[in-house]
């Protein structure tokens, strides 16, 4: 991981905080400990302020995510069509609850409050993909096309 | 394409594009969104690509890849012309079929066409669509337009004409026009848009802020606007940007939106190669750039002050006003603040006038409003009326009603802040002041439409919840008086309400409500207190009897087979996770309560209706 490239990209400033560590986590797809102490050296600011932004923020994760990265909307329009239902089918399916990581490192379970899809809800994002309209009973056939993938790819 | 150096060279570049536009080509245009996408819109794209290949129609025919139309519910939709014909819900598949009979032949087809669900009508254009008869789409009108990744789409249509037009006026002229035309903020407060230029401190530099945080669970007006026509939101912040005398804008977009910042970035990169953003502005001495902000997944990033925290890189909580942005705004200096759907209004008033918007909508609501008409309604999606409809036309006619046959119970309007309004409200226009007095509010324009599945106390403890995650926590009215409401209307919906809650409830939304600081708590209340008044009878019910008259409220529930209705197919049995379903084949089956967690799936899954909720 090349934190430092990514702080030149925008220079040695606490204003741009925020989008290194957007940076770092789109790559990483966390914000690892290491990674922190270079961005608060380099910014000359205190690590304890780097973590205050990083754990402020939810689109900030400080844990490795998972292989696949299933994301369930809780917003208003998704929760009034029945998206908590669909959250727990997920918990219960993976075997994690919302903001968790499976110990084998295959899936990460978020909720969030709103991907602006309203309109198709209950939506759920998995690997960046969405999925509107979604029932309870979609749920297991969406995490066995999700194991079958990484299968093929490790083949 | 060079810098363009003055409005005369823009001026010709518009009339030189709006003729290679191929306008009198047939022309299909694929509603493709996030939503859309999300329902195959790429592949119908993709499909009628390919199929405009196999015919050797490059050069005969165009497609249009453009932002969402607003009718969600119908995606996969492409419009065709001439004719405007409307076609929703397409499969890949059906690309071959137009391409052959409506672009070939010029004939329509009929089994493509879209069918309103109450009557089985069918519509043979989109002006026939009962979705959009009664809509007035000035400002996500043009979304259909265009393709939002090409300038020259944006420019053919006469786009940044408005900036031409305030270019050529005195800075103050152009704010007066948006004084004149009556324009309110889009993004809730709804504070008069031109009063707010007016005001802006003295002190340089001087900022404008797009705030694209949309943070109301909910609603999409904004990222409709931002992914289907970013240059509209991009002109209208020039020309706030001239008109006040600023130098630098930024645009906060919240990472939600993956899109939105794609399409926005592209946008701005194509307005800087023109000279439409940049030094020196289309010759006229004038200099002003956007740079773009993500946000990072946190509400009250919404609210202006802690907007501009999070752009300096800090911690994204509010802090007390006065002094307002435009006193001490980014870096302390004079800052403007508008959310998108205002700053894409802006080229509309200063092009035609500011009467002209003006002379739509009421008295002290003008022009026009995005709403996400969402949640339990048949025609989901971006719609956009004048002021002053009344939410029976917006949910009804519009909206086509209430799904499965079931009745209308509520519509939760104003995001987090707002309330919900019941059947007998139904005939409130919508604008500012009706909506504020009924006890809801404007908001950003999410309306989600409920029905008598929909529990309101489980509303009211949705929000609540959602207010204690994202209270910043810096007042302690706010941060204690969330959770401590949170935690009184969830024992009610545990079957554990006493008899005083409803008024402790009351209690302590007033105390949130008069001793927080920013607009988060002072309306934190907001979904108690108009759940309170207007379904008092389903909060007694939760209380007293110990029932969810919805069948929402896990502990209040059970789920149970109707005897003369199940089929004994066996399929609730194969779905229920905790096998507490039993019988044989072609045998009235039965759940054991005792095993059974409420998950609804068996419900979901008896094709007989024979599982019922009590
Ligand atoms: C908690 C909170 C969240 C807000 N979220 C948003 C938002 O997502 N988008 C927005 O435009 N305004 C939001 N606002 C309102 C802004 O503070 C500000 O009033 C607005 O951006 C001004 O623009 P306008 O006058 O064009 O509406 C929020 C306010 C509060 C208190
Ligand atoms: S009212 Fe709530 S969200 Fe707003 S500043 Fe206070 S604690 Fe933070
Ligand atoms: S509600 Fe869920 S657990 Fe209970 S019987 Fe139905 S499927 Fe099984
Ligand atoms: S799915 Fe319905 S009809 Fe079939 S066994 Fe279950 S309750 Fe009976
Ligand atoms: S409420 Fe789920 S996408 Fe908006």
């Amino acid at each position: 991981m090349d934190v430092g490239k990514i702080i030149d990209k925008y220079g040695s400033r606490r204003r741009f905080l925020i989008a290194i560590l957007q940076d770092i986590q789109e790559q990483e797809r966390y914000l690892p400990k290491e990674a922190l102490r270079q961005v608060s050296l380099r910014l000359g600011m205190p690590l304890v302020d780097v973590y205050g932004v990083a754990t402020f923020y939810s689109a900030f994760s400080l844990e490795p995510r998972g292989r696949h990265e299933v994301t369930v909307c809780l917003g208003t329009a998704c929760h009034v069509r029945g998206s908590h239902r669909i959250l727990e089918e997920f918990e219960r399916q993976i075997g994690v609850e919302a903001g968790h990581t499976t110990k084998d490192g295959e899936f990460t379970l978020e909720s969030v409050n709103c991907l602006g899809c309203c309109a198709i809800g209950p939506v759920v994002v998995v690997d960046k993909v969405y999925h509107g309209e979604m029932t309870s009973n979609r749920v297991k056939t969406l995490i066995s096309q999700c194991r079958k993938a990484q299968k093929v790819e490790a083949s | 394409m060079s810098k363009l150096k003055s409005t005369t060279e823009l001026k010709s570049l518009q009339e030189k594009l709006g003729k290679t536009q191929h306008r009198d080509r047939p022309t299909i245009v694929v509603s493709s969104g996030t939503c859309g996408r999300s329902r195959g819109s790429s592949q119908v794209y993709a499909a009628f690509e390919a199929g405009i290949k196999d015919r050797g129609l490059a050069d005969k025919v165009n497609l249009r890849d453009s932002g969402c139309h607003g009718f969600c519910q119908a995606e996969p939709n492409v419009v065709v012309y001439p004719g405007e014909v409307f076609y929703a819900n397409l499969k890949p598949e059906d690309a071959a079929t137009i391409l052959d009979e409506t672009v070939g032949k010029g004939q329509v087809v009929d089994r493509l066409l879209y069918a309103d669900p109450g009557s089985g009508k069918k519509a043979a254009k989109l002006g026939d669509v009962p979705f959009y008869t009664k809509q007035k789409r000035l400002i996500s009108g043009r979304n259909i337009l265009l393709d939002p990744t090409r300038i020259e789409d944006y420019l053919a249509i006469g786009g940044y004409s408005g900036l031409a037009k305030a270019l050529s006026m005195e800075p103050k002229a152009v704010t007066e026009e948006v004084v004149k035309s009556g324009l309110r903020g889009r993004g809730g407060g709804g504070f008069p848009t031109g009063l707010k230029w007016q005001r802006l401190g003295q002190g340089t530099p001087k900022y404008v802020i797009c705030n694209a945080d949309e943070g109301d669970p909910g609603a999409y007006m904004d990222r409709g606007l931002l992914e289907g026509n970013p240059h509209s939101v991009l002109e209208g912040m020039v020309i706030g940007a001239f008109a006040v005398g600023a130098t630098e804008g930024v645009m906060y977009v919240r990472t939600e939106y993956p899109l939105a910042v794609t399409n926005v970035t592209r946008a701005i990169e194509q307005a800087r190669e023109l000279g439409l953003l940049g030094e020196n502005i289309l010759g006229s001495g004038f200099s002003f750039d956007i740079t773009i902000a993500r946000g990072a997944g946190a509400f009250v990033c919404g609210e202006e002050t802690a907007l501009i925290a999070s752009i300096e890189g800090r911690i994204g909580e509010p802090r007390q006003r006065p002094p307002y942005p435009s006193e001490k705004g980014l870096w302390g200096k004079p800052t403007i603040v508008n959310n998108v759907e205002t700053w894409a209004s802006v080229p509309i008033v200063v092009e035609h006038g500011g009467e002209k918007f003006a002379s739509i909508g009421t008295k002290g609501s003008k022009g026009t409003k995005i709403f996400s008409l969402v949640g339990k309604v048949n025609n989901t999606g971006l719609v956009e009326v004048p002021m002053g409809t009344t939410l029976r036309e917006v949910i009804f006619d519009t909206g086509g009603g209430i799904p499965d046959g079931r009745k209308f119970k509520a519509v939760q309007i104003g995001g987090p802040s707002g309330g919900c309004l019941p059947a007998d409200k139904l005939d409130l226009p919508v604008d500012y002041e009706s909506l504020t007095a009924a006890g809801a509010m404007m908001g950003s324009g999410g309306m989600i439409v409920m029905d008598e599945t929909t529990c309101m106390v489980d509303i009211a403890k949705y929000f609540l919840n959602f207010l204690q995650e994202e209270s910043c926590g810096k007042c302690f009215s706010c941060r204690e008086g969330t959770q401590r409401m949170y935690e009184v209307v969830d024992r009610i919906t545990q079957g554990n309400g006493r008899a005083d809650d409803l008024a402790l409830l009351e209690e302590l939304a007033t105390m949130v409500k008069d001793a927080s600081m920013c607009g988060l708590g002072r309306t934190a209340g907001n979904p108690v207190l108009s759940t309170l008044a207007n379904f008092r009878g389903e909060y007694e019910a939760h209380v007293l009897e110990k029932k969810c008259p919805a069948g929402v409220c896990k502990a209040l529930i059970h789920y149970r087979i109707l005897v003369d209705k199940c089929t004994g197919c066996m399929a609730c049995a194969k779905a229920c996770p905790q096998k507490v379903i039993s019988g044989e084949k072609k045998q009235p089956h039965r759940i054991d309560q005792s095993g059974c967690i409420k998950c609804g799936i068996c419900k979901d899954s008896c094709k007989f209706d024979a599982v019922v909720v009590e």
